[in-house]
């Protein structure tokens, strides 16, 4: 996979996106045919009429054409309503077995996961990585705590709206292990267009390691630095938006940092997670994504440097 | 022969004011019109620098052109500037200039509302581009989805410019509307029954019924989110029992409809030039009358397909699909009558005929590519990626600018005298097409790679870049063809050759009088005994006769048949319309800024009113008259 495909509705990673891939096929040949076939007809009448010197002033002999042509429309149209509706069908949540539950939910703008569990201590949090296993079903519930957004993973599946103050569901399943990149599809305010995240489908043992790791508290600082970063964290006002389970840091307005270290992006899949880019972040979010609601840290370059270290460290 | 005498009198009786004061006045359907083309195409202008803008900014991935609060005024100015200040108005100018004359009568029904609407109108664009040149523009997208436009996520005044703008252009196009309707049923030549009607009629008088019809749901939309926002009251807010999804059904029960109200002319246009350069009737006309009645009532029942994505019940999705597919089969019908008309005709290429081909190709492919947004699962891939955008432009470009453009070039003419410069006019065709479809055709590509819309920029590394920058070349192309179209216009509305009463050699009735028409239209009202009405006159066909020279008197016509019924004396020139449009322009605006507006708009809409109103004394001798 490409970096170019891993956005993309023609390279189906899932039997959903696969379903509409087939259907687009099947309309795309559908509508080229039709669009030629009146082309076709159009020359054939401008080359008569380009020859005669004057109008036919005979009645048109062309009920029958007319006829031939719109019951061809028709049945074309039949034939791709059915497909579509077949489709549909397919693609229908209800009744479909899952093996496991996601909540979604957006915020202006990152995407907050949470995996469900009857047991409230096996809930795991995380935000802007969607972690799924290969070959299974997976509901996701969709919510949202501001405006509407949208859910899309085009390699897996289609659209569905996060709406504040009701929750869809939403079954999606990936076939091929890999990295696919989704982006929300509603317009939802200044960083529309950079509320992304990543899918990463992963084999089932993998899955699970990676579960039970978000499941559990964040580390504890190991190194000098760290412990210093632990403390600028809890001293400043990092903690007003942030959660970091295992600490006294429990607010739940921004993304939840548990494992904050072991994710890939950072800034709603903007940039690769990495020590410079981190700081960046935390020194001038609004830098790399203007209008974000996380405000600029003018922190003590050691301060920075600390926190940055205890950041990295949670894996 | 023209009768001197009759000449000199009716031109006094119809004098149009001239200058500031004149219009601010004037009434004449001519006027108004004319004044409503202009000013849509100045907006139409603005929309497309805006487009220009924007096309620029995402010619890069990570570029720094605009900031992303400003893209998103853009787009959000752009796309309502090119619906609600440029699409309707336009084609109800048109209509306004054109019809009367189609219809063989001197003046509109409800002159003075349509002198209203026009400066209703005027004021909400302005207002709209007030706002956005001082940097406060809305900047929620022209749906203004609840609750990013509502008071928590929108605050300031950006969003009330919106909504208050679409209060005031609505009223214009509602005002238009109903005098419009009437016209058209009470204003025909006698002869012209309703089944005589030029298509072009028929468009005017659809798409009227769908602006009565669809304005009012955004209106109710655009003043309950006014009110949320000013006195809190709380119709999209879910948490005080409020719906979120209301907003979307009302705007789009409106916006749907919208698009065939911009569309049904645009067909009307191409039957109109079809038959002019093919020298034949287009056939099938009840067919083709049906097919415009057929798309307009489907049209109200498709709205649902904005929404697919929005976890609605699945059944009720299955009926919106039908019924989007549904509404291909009246326009295949059109296209399929054209193709037949040219097959049975002659093919004359001027440029007007030109267009006929571009909308040919451009919009029967957003037709099929509609089909494909009807389905629910290509749908739920293809919503609100750069595909739709693609989509949206094919048919609304395809369907109602190329026809508009042939038209204006056909029109033109009619309007000034002068003829359009043909070799410009192919030109301006040539980087039109070329530039439309290389600025779209690529959008199909990046939606379904990936590419949302509404986006002020994207990574590097999606693989959009190419097709991004090749959209963006197709755009100053384009742009080029805009100013081509407008270097004709100037060049031959000075130098052009000089067009004669009917230099197409065509059929309806505004070719029967002299280029520009006199501002009482027809010395005598001509009256008609088929459809193609020149092409169909009697050697000895009557003209009708009787009326006061000195008085502004139009014919009525009985509904059906067009039977001459009796005649009316309509309105001289006044400033009372003007004056109520600025009084409810003040009331409106300053609703914006405190709830008093309203009481303050109504007492200065009362005055205005009375003014307007005022019993006017009536003719001496109908006082004789009186028994």
């Amino acid at each position: 996979m490409t970096s170019s495909s891993y956005q993309d509705a023609l390279h189906p990673a899932g039997p959903y996106a696969n379903t509409i891939v087939g259907v687009w096929w099947f309309y795309l040949i559908v509508c080229t045919i039709v669009f030629v076939a009146v082309w076709i007809a159009l020359f054939i009448a401008i080359r008569r009429a380009r020859r005669r010197v004057e109008p036919d002033t005979l009645a048109p002999r062309a009920p029958r054409a007319m006829m031939l042509a719109l019951a061809a429309t028709t049945g074309l149209l039949l034939a791709m309503l059915v497909s579509s509706i077949a489709g549909a069908r397919a693609l229908s949540p209800q009744g479909k077995a899952v093996t496991r539950e996601i909540q979604v939910t957006g915020h202006q703008w990152w995407w907050d996961i949470q995996y469900l569990d009857e047991r409230s201590d096996h809930i795991a949090q995380t935000a802007n990585e969607l972690h799924v296993p290969v070959g299974e079903r997976v509901r996701i519930i969709l919510a949202s705590s501001d405006v509407i957004h949208s859910f899309w993973v085009p390699n897996l599946h289609g659209k569905r709206d996060l709406i504040p103050g009701q929750k869809s569901i939403f079954v999606i399943q990936a076939d091929k292990a890999g990295l696919y990149r989704a982006q929300c599809a509603e317009f939802c305010g200044l960083q529309h267009a950079k509320m992304a995240f990543i899918v990463i489908a992963e084999p089932k043992h993998d899955f699970e390691q990676w579960l039970a790791t978000m499941r559990a508290s964040a580390a504890q600082p190991k190194t000098a630095d760290e412990q210093r970063g632990q403390q600028v964290f809890l001293s400043t006002s990092c903690g007003m938006c942030h959660a970091i389970k295992g600490t006294s840091a429990g607010s739940r307005v921004g993304p939840d940092l548990t494992h904050v270290g072991s994710r890939r992006t950072l800034g709603a899949a903007v940039i690769p997670n990495n020590r410079g880019n981190l700081s960046g972040w935390i020194a001038d979010a609004g830098g790399v994504k203007p209008g974000v609601l996380m405000p600029p840290n003018p922190l003590d370059p050691d301060d920075l440097h600390a926190l940055v270290a205890y950041l990295e460290s949670l894996k | 022969m023209i009768d001197l005498e009759l000449h000199v009198q009716l031109a006094e009786t119809w004098r149009k004011p001239r200058g500031l004061w004149g219009w601010l006045t004037d009434n004449h359907h001519t006027t108004i019109g004319m004044n409503f083309i202009v000013t849509s195409f100045v907006f139409f202008l603005l929309g497309g620098i805006e487009a220009i803008l924007m096309r620029t900014q995402l010619a890069r991935p990570e570029n720094h052109f605009v900031t992303n609060d400003f893209y998103n005024q853009l787009f959000t100015t752009h796309g309502s500037t090119m619906m609600f200040l440029f699409a309707v108005p336009m084609i109800e100018g048109l209509g306004i200039y054109i019809v009367p004359l189609m219809l063989g009568t001197r003046q509109m029904s409800f002159p003075r509302l349509n002198q209203f609407s026009y400066f209703s109108y005027l004021i909400g664009g302005l207002l709209l581009y007030a706002g956005f040149f001082l940097n406060f523009g809305p900047d929620a997208g022209w749906f203004s989805y609840v609750p990013l436009s509502g008071p928590e996520f929108a605050p300031g005044k950006r969003i009330d410019i919106w909504a208050q703008m679409i209060t005031f252009t609505e009223i214009g196009s509602l005002g238009g509307a109903v005098s419009m309707i009437a016209t058209i049923f009470k204003h025909r030549a006698p002869g012209m029954s309703l089944n005589r009607m030029p298509l072009f009629v028929w468009g005017e008088l659809v798409t009227s019924f769908m602006i009565v019809f669809a304005m009012p749901a955004v209106m109710v939309a655009s003043s309950m989110l006014a009110s949320d926002r000013l006195i809190a009251t709380q119709f999209f807010n879910k948490a005080e029992g409020g719906d979120v999804l209301l907003w979307q059904h009302l705007f789009w029960f409106f916006g749907h409809p919208e698009v065939y109200i911009i569309f049904i002319p645009g067909t009307t246009m191409m039957s109109t030039l079809v038959s002019a350069f093919t020298k034949r009737p287009v056939f099938g006309y009840v067919g083709m009358v049906l097919s415009l009645v057929a798309t307009a009532f489907v049209g109200f029942g498709v709205w649902v397909h904005h929404m697919f994505a929005t976890g609605l019940p699945e059944l009720g999705l299955s009926f919106f699909t039908a019924s989007s597919v549904l509404i291909t089969i009246p326009t295949a019908f059109q296209v399929f009558s054209w193709i037949i008309t040219i097959f049975h005709g002659k093919f004359i290429v001027r440029t007007p005929m030109l267009y006929v081909l571009g909308f040919l190709f451009i919009f029967v492919m957003g037709g099929l590519s509609g089909v494909m947004l009807a389905s629910t699962p290509l749908d739920w891939q293809l919503h609100d990626t750069f595909f739709v955008v693609a989509h949206l432009h094919y048919v609304l470009i395809g369907g109602m600018l190329f026809p508009l453009i042939g038209a204006l070039t056909y029109w033109f003419p009619k309007f000034t005298g002068k003829m359009m410069n043909e070799t410009l006019g192919r030109w301006t065709f040539a980087f039109f097409f070329v530039g439309f479809n290389l600025t779209f055709f690529p959008m199909h590509n990046l939606g379904l790679h990936g590419m949302p819309r509404r986006v002020y920029t994207y990574l590097p590394t999606m693989g959009w870049n190419n097709l991004n920058m090749l959209s963006t070349v197709g755009a100053y192309v384009l742009g080029v063809g805009v100013l081509l179209f407008m270097a004709n216009a100037v060049i031959s509305l000075r130098s052009g050759a000089i067009a004669g009463d009917n230099p197409w050699g065509s059929f309806s009735l505004e070719w029967f009088t002299s280029s520009p028409p006199p501002p009482y239209n027809f010395l005598y009202l001509p009256t008609t005994r088929d459809r193609y009405e020149i092409w169909t006159m009697a050697d000895d066909q009557p003209l009708v006769t009787g009326f006061r020279p000195d008085r502004r008197e139009v014919l009525i016509t009985k509904l059906m048949d067009a039977f001459p019924d009796h005649k009316i004396e309509t309105p001289r020139p006044t400033i009372w319309p003007t004056l109520l449009a600025g009084a409810t322009g003040i009331g409106v605006i300053t609703a914006i800024f405190t709830p008093w507006g309203v009481p303050l708009g109504m007492l200065l809409a009362g005055i205005a009113l009375t003014g307007w109103f005022w019993p006017k004394p009536p003719h001496h001798e109908l006082l004789e008259e009186q028994p």
